[in-house]
């Protein structure tokens, strides 16, 4: 892949505050064109300060960064890149539409897109209202819809669901699917772990400001693998381990793990029926990201992650 | 430059503040310069009394009585004017929703700059154009001949008028960007307008040798100067004779290239976080 495949690639990039904290510490980032790349990590892990950097908001202290092949904040990139970070934030006395209006004009595109933008998050209803009298899902859109003003080849969304009831983050979720759906590529932090599941194609997690791995969904959870109930335990053991190798058959409270294809579940069936085993239960397993997630970061018993 | 510009004057025109401190200042004008002096007029003892107040509201006074506030009410609230639209827009996170739009932060910086700069320039004219009409309006009233400054006095105290007020805006402006923030600009800000030169002058300055020099560089008193110098009564607060016309339109010119400068190095070499 040549440097404009990766809209967004940084190098050992770095924020420090003072001697004692680091909030990013050399994190080697690759969002691909096209991708939606979901963005993961605890409270205080680093997304925000990273996203930050990528826009030229905050200063990294080491390291580079690329958007778009220019610098953080460059002009020409930021033309291209709509962004939402954090908490939606705009002139409490300006109406929605006339958020836009200003946003438009310091864009420097025409106003003409303001009505798409309202209509594409579904605010055109509501665009007349001021910003201070819209609900904090209302807020969420408008964030969107101002980020989309530019028609940009790169959506950079930080915790877009953040505060929403369930209604607004599917709302909000399907939106982000439909706008990463094509051609753009969005960058997208999240609280939400089955969001990200569900929206992304790939997946950095980031701890104490390391990115501890960079991956697809798919990889980060690994092969599939079956459970497999039966009487007697022993004969049906040996049976699969002569199929599949003794070490891809582990025994676990009265059941037996396979790591295998979980397509493969008639064949064991048929097999074990035909030895004589009586199956009593047989269903594929899978790691979700949030257990997959919890072990990298050993953040046990938490469900949600910042 | 441009197009920020243009998006900080639609932000000025349709903010409710900007409205209210531009009325706010109007109404101080005309009342104190205005129907104050005409009331006492109507209620005077004398006539020769009497007629020395209504020379005051005379058209041949419009300059004076114009710009003698601004040193210190119509400053504080220029300051005001400045410390809002700066430090909204760390209050509200804005500043990140725009930064994060195309661009550069000099850019931003400098239509804000603009953006001041005109408004400061419509405070000036509205209290100029009414100060002319009601001026008119008291001498026809009173079948009074009008004379009115020349126009080049009318430029020259329009234009000082607009370097007081567009000083305490940046003082304003650029507490804002120092403390990315609204409430302490406007609290020091007003403190050191109203409070803290007037201890100066009036306190430190006769006790105090190097009070006394101090003062000459003051923003307040040099703004009090120049109003001085275009014909205002020392009797007006903030008013004094501590410098001549020259010096004082020297030194606001000083400050304003120093508090822009100030700003823009707070806005562009710090994190907007």
């Amino acid at each position: 892949m040549d440097g404009e495949d990766f809209l967004v690639e940084t190098k050992d990039l770095t924020k420090r505050y003072g001697s004692r904290i680091v909030a990013v510490d050399g994190v080697n980032l690759m969002v691909r064109r096209g991708e939606v790349y979901g963005f993961l990590g605890p409270n205080g892990a680093g997304k925000t300060t990273t996203m930050r950097m990528l826009l030229g908001l905050i200063r990294p202290t080491s390291g580079t960064a690329s958007v778009l092949g220019r610098p953080p904040g460059h002009p020409e990139s930021l033309a291209r890149v709509g962004a939402l970070i954090e908490s939606p934030a705009f002139y409490p006395y300006l109406s929605g539409r006339d958020n836009l209006r200003v946003m438009a004009r310091y864009a420097g595109v025409p106003k003409t897109g303001i009505e798409a933008a309202l209509e594409t998050v579904d605010l055109a209803e509501r665009a007349r209202d001021k910003f201070s009298t819209y609900s904090l899902g209302m807020k969420q859109r408008l964030g969107v819809a101002a980020a989309l003003l530019k028609d940009p080849e790169l959506l950079i969304l930080d915790e877009p669901t953040n505060g929403l009831d369930p209604a607004g983050m599917a709302d909000m979720r399907a939106l982000i699917r439909r706008l990463g759906s094509g051609e753009r590529t969005v960058l997208l932090s999240s609280h939400q772990l089955g969001e990200v599941e569900l929206i992304c194609d790939r997946v950095g997690v980031i701890s104490a400001g390391c990115l501890i791995v960079e991956s697809t969904v798919e990889e980060l959870r690994g092969k599939g693998a079956l459970l497999v109930g039966a009487k007697p335990l022993d004969r049906a053991r040996e049976h699969v381990e002569q199929l599949l190798g003794a070490e891809q058959v582990e025994v676990l409270d009265g059941t037996l793990r396979l790591d295998a294809d979980p397509a493969i579940a008639g064949l064991i069936n048929r097999e074990l029926v035909d030895a004589g085993v009586e199956v009593t239960e047989l269903r594929p397993i899978e790691r979700t990201l949030e257990e997959v997630f919890l072990e990298m970061t050993d953040q046990k018993g938490e469900s949600h992650v910042g | 430059m441009l197009a920020s510009f243009s998006a900080e004057m639609l932000k000025l025109y349709k903010r409710p503040t900007a409205w209210v401190l531009l009325l706010v200042s109007l109404v101080l004008s005309q009342v104190f310069n205005y129907l104050v002096p005409y009331a006492g007029y109507l209620s005077a003892d004398s006539e020769r009394a009497a007629e020395q107040i209504l020379a005051r509201t005379m058209p041949e006074n419009l300059i004076s009585n114009s710009i003698g506030g601004f040193p210190l009410f119509a400053g504080a609230l220029a300051l005001t004017l400045g410390a809002i639209s700066i430090g909204s827009e760390y209050g509200w996170g804005t500043l990140k929703t725009v930064l994060t739009q195309r661009p550069r932060r000099l850019s931003v910086y400098a239509g804000q700059l603009l953006a001041l700069a005109v408004a400061v320039f419509a405070i000036v004219l509205v209290i100029f154009a009414f100060g002319a009409l009601t001026s008119s309006a008291i001498s026809l009233s009173q079948s009074k001949a009008m004379e009115w400054p020349s126009l080049m006095d009318l430029a020259q105290g329009f234009a000082s008028g607009w370097l007081i007020l567009m000083t305490w805006c940046l003082l304003g402006a650029m507490l804002a960007f120092v403390f990315r923030g609204m409430a302490l600009p406007i609290g020091l800000g007003v403190v050191w307008i109203l409070g803290v030169e007037n201890l100066i002058v009036n306190v430190a300055a006769a006790l105090l040798d190097f009070a006394d020099t101090l003062q000459k560089g003051l923003p307040g008193v040099n703004a009090g100067s120049l109003v001085s110098a275009l014909g205002a009564g020392n009797s007006t607060p903030g008013v004094n004779t501590v410098v001549d016309g020259t010096q004082a339109t020297l030194v606001l010119i000083a400050y304003i290239v120093v508090f822009a400068l100030i700003a823009g190095f707070a806005l562009q070499r710090r994190d907007v976080t």
